[in-house]
């Protein structure tokens, strides 16, 4: 069984080595090989093949921002807006540095939800004032401010239920085979 | 008082200098102003959470002063705001300074 990605196969190797990746993106192919029981030489091609097809888009660092010494507030804006124009506001939105997030949604009313980081609550109404709300097709805005952050993680190979298939059809043929 | 600024605080602005009618931080009501008498037919209609929202930051003095460029209205509405009105005496003191000042600039040569 594979898992296709924008027409690249992936197997449960691959999965395995994303899912190391994730952990800890600074490891050698060598390291990676010894955890995952495979030759270094199989990593690297695999891992290249990934990065070639933009299966692996960047290799970054994740920074704590209040440890940092950012002392900002975040918002999630829910924007109501008129169906006909709601793809240029969101694309509109995304130019804007202070907004990081931007999703459509399809509830009752087509729906832009947004993340927004700003300064203080002052420089949050501003922004929204001055660059939001006058966008053509935008009808009304509802922000919430986040008090308190209880679990924050990025989407992972580690949280795709396919991959646990996968996975455990891997182990389940290795198994086969050693009896 | 000419005829030039009267033209000035009484013309449609653009759509970026309208006036966006909010009910606290962030939640726009999707009702804005883009004139002076556009403003004042919509004091009559928004929420009067939002005017006093608006009034007790300063918001309208501030728009009336910097981008209708009407300093004396700005200074009637910052007056005003010594008495602290709130609820429907907020709204129709507000559209009975805005009443005065509109037909006090149509009427001056």
């Amino acid at each position: 069984m594979k898992f296709k990605s924008d027409a690249v196969a992936l197997d449960a190797t691959d999965l395995e080595i994303l899912e190391v990746l994730q952990k800890n993106a600074r490891q050698t192919y060598t390291a990676i090989g010894k955890s995952l029981g495979l030759a270094h030489s199989t990593v690297y091609d695999r891992i290249k093949r990934m990065e070639l097809h933009g299966i692996i888009k960047e290799y970054t660092a994740v920074i704590n921002v209040e440890k940092a010494g950012a002392k900002n507030i975040i918002a999630i804006m829910t924007i109501f807006t008129d169906p006909k124009e709601s793809n240029k506001v969101a694309e509109k939105l995304c130019e804007a540095p202070q907004i990081v997030e931007v999703y459509t949604s399809l509830s009752e009313e087509l729906l832009i939800i947004a993340k927004v980081v700003a300064e203080n609550q002052e420089s949050l109404h501003e922004f929204i004032a001055s660059s939001v709300a006058p966008l053509p097709g935008v009808l009304r805005i509802r922000t919430s401010m986040i008090t308190k952050k209880f679990k924050e993680t990025r989407l992972s190979i580690a949280n795709n239920p396919k991959r646990l298939t996968l996975i455990k059809e891997k182990h389940n043929k290795i198994g086969e085979n050693k009896r | 008082m000419n005829e030039k600024m009267n033209s000035r605080t009484l013309r449609t602005l653009p759509r970026e200098k309208a006036f966006y009618f909010f009910t606290s931080i962030g939640n726009y009501t999707g009702e804005s102003a883009a004139s002076l008498k556009e403003f004042m037919a919509k004091i009559t209609e928004v929420n009067v959470k939002s005017l006093e929202f608006h009034f007790y930051r300063g918001d309208f003095e501030k728009w009336m002063a910097e981008v209708l460029e009407d300093k004396e209205l700005a200074e009637q509405i910052g007056t005003f705001r010594k008495m602290s009105p709130i609820g429907e005496n907020l709204k129709n003191g507000l559209y009975r300074i805005l009443v005065r000042r509109c037909s006090k600039l149509r009427s001056a040569p």
